[in-house]
């Protein structure tokens, strides 16, 4: 069996709120973080021969590379496993390509000015359907050709509002609650937990902002049962990870983190999942739709929930985490929200720390790429919240849209 | 006039060749679902092929418009200009009414006239047609227990 990809450098620019970087573009922030990795790697730019994205990605590879100086692109990727569901996917195929002899240096990079283009907290804002939203006297609505498979299916559900992230997974997170009683406090748990951990991380944007479970209930309501506080920031940065061969990796700058297993995709009639899929089987409408993925990621990793010692799991939401907390087998179905309760998730004392940089809800929203980071610092044991003797970390990317995983080792 | 609930400035609907029948259903206040040919599964939104049996050939079928709430989300920020806050997105299992195969379809929509507090999985809803112009249509649904 062909040796294993691994992790060999990470690097991130700085994070801000949504907005707030204008002075350069949003493909030059992308440059400086694959920069940043490479030399985080202790390799130069010509090493690298591969570059590989997610979600819709408007930085092309093949620009970035001639911008970069690359001296030969031999493999350009891109998932299409859609929005934040890919993140993990991305670097899944960078493994692929150098395991398979493709490329030999793969960087996987997410850069976001969401002032510069549009803000993700408004939703579908650039979908024409939005046309008549700006206008205080809107043309007689009609029907507009739809002209993608995206469209269709976002225009098949836009008239009823439907164009923000927060109202489609409230939508699971209320039957959740409506099945097992799961409640608002529990989730405002998690919620706080990251921001504990985003307080001892400099790179946060939270980094000094305090959360108590107070302040989440009393924030604004944005689409019941997601407060404010449920919902993950809206930033600007960017952020790289390398991956490389094993033999290139064994003589690089930092410990090889081993690639062990990867798994993406989405369960039988997914589609754009509860986003415009109302129809998500009624056994998978109240969970992340991951669990069949997390399955083959054990199975392939030949480990269980019980041998992770740090998770990254993705929180775009808080609901999130609850559903992937099950759909990963760290506790059965409708029982996260006493798990949470339990402090599991706390890097102080808790039997699965997460999200130890502070995640999206705290640290910062790079698509989840940020998590990858930290699941390979958290196992060079550069965190901020630093697990002892952490070796084994579960990465994940958005839940309740066809989805991906890792499980990387420090050894 | 039929009553109105959402203003003009609403997104609009994306239509493409599989769904523009199902809007001109709903212009005239018809609820349908599509429906195999070959194995009589009902799906929405409309799709060219069968899910069950790959066959390219499918037919319409009205419902009543009868159904219970799956899931709802009381939305907090409006969408649109002028669009009245909070309101309620919700995900409607509709009553087949014996059609097809009697399989589950669901479709997203949203509540109208409703308290809140009144809000409950599993009531019994049923649509309420808004006429947005000419062309279009939208099924929204009410809870049967409001007045």
């Amino acid at each position: 069996m062909a040796k294993k990809a691994h992790i060999v450098g990470v690097g991130e620019t700085r994070y801000t709120k949504w907005g707030r970087i204008g002075e350069v573009t949003e493909h030059a922030l992308a440059c400086e973080a694959i920069l940043t990795a490479v030399a985080d790697a202790g390799l130069k730019i010509e090493d690298v021969d591969g570059l590989a994205s997610f979600a819709e990605d408007r930085n092309e590879a093949i620009f970035l590379a001639a911008e970069l100086g690359l001296p030969e692109l031999r493999f350009g990727n891109m998932v299409w496993m859609p929005g934040g569901g890919g993140g993990c996917a991305a670097i899944a195929n960078a493994a692929m390509a150098v395991e398979t002899g493709q490329a030999e240096v793969v960087v996987v990079y997410r850069a976001l000015c969401q002032g510069q283009f549009m803000r993700f907290g408004d939703g579908a804002s650039e979908l024409p359907g939005r046309g008549n939203g700006d206008s205080e006297s809107p043309p007689p609505p009609g029907l507009l050709p739809a002209d993608s498979l995206l469209m269709a299916a976002m225009g098949f559900v836009m008239p009823y509002g439907m164009i923000t992230a927060a109202a489609a997974f409230a939508l699971p997170m209320r039957r959740h609650m409506h099945l097992y009683g799961t409640t608002s406090e529990q989730l405002g748990k998690i919620a706080v937990t990251f921001r504990q951990h985003a307080n001892r991380n400099p790179r946060a944007i939270m980094y000094e902002r305090e959360l108590t479970l107070e302040d989440h209930q009393n924030s604004a309501m944005i689409a019941d049962p997601f407060h404010l506080f449920d919902c993950c920031l809206e930033s600007d940065g960017a952020c790289a990870v390398v991956v490389t061969t094993a033999e290139r990796a064994a003589d690089l700058a930092k410990r090889p983190i081993e690639i062990v297993a990867t798994a993406q995709g989405a369960p039988k009639g997914y589609s754009f999942g509860s986003f415009t899929n109302p129809n998500i089987a009624d056994e998978l409408y109240a969970t992340g739709g991951t669990a069949a993925l997390a399955n083959r990621l054990w199975e392939k990793a030949g480990l269980t929930p019980k041998d992770v010692d740090v998770a990254q799991i993705y929180d775009h939401f808080t609901g999130s985490v609850l559903m992937q907390l099950e759909d990963y087998g760290f506790c059965g179905p409708g029982e996260a929200g006493a798990f949470i309760d339990s402090g599991a998730l706390s890097w102080e004392g808790g039997s699965l720390p997460t999200n130890t940089h502070g995640g999206n809800l705290s640290e910062a929203y790079m698509h989840g790429l940020s998590h990858v980071l930290e699941g390979a610092r958290s196992l060079w044991g550069e965190s901020c919240c630093q697990v002892e003797d952490a070796d084994v970390c579960l990465v994940t990317s958005a839940a309740g849209v066809p989805s991906s995983a890792l499980i990387l080792q420090g050894h | 006039m039929s009553e109105r609930w959402f203003p003009d400035s609403m997104p609009q609907p994306m239509v493409d060749k599989e769904s523009l029948p199902w809007w001109q259903a709903a212009a005239q206040h018809r609820l349908t679902v599509q429906c195999c040919d070959n194995c009589q599964y009902c799906r929405l939104p409309p799709a060219p092929i069968c899910s069950e049996c790959q066959s390219n050939k499918s037919h319409w079928e009205e419902i009543s418009g009868k159904g219970t709430l799956y899931s709802y989300t009381e939305v907090h920020r409006a969408v649109a200009t002028g669009q009245t806050l909070p309101f309620v997105i919700a995900i409607i299992q509709l009553d087949m009414d014996g059609i097809g195969t009697g399989n589950s379809v669901r479709i997203m929509s949203n509540i109208v006239d409703a308290n809140p507090d009144e809000l409950e999985i599993g009531k019994a809803v049923s649509v309420a047609w808004e006429t947005m112009s000419d062309t279009v249509s939208l099924p929204r649904f009410k809870l049967l227990s409001s007045s």
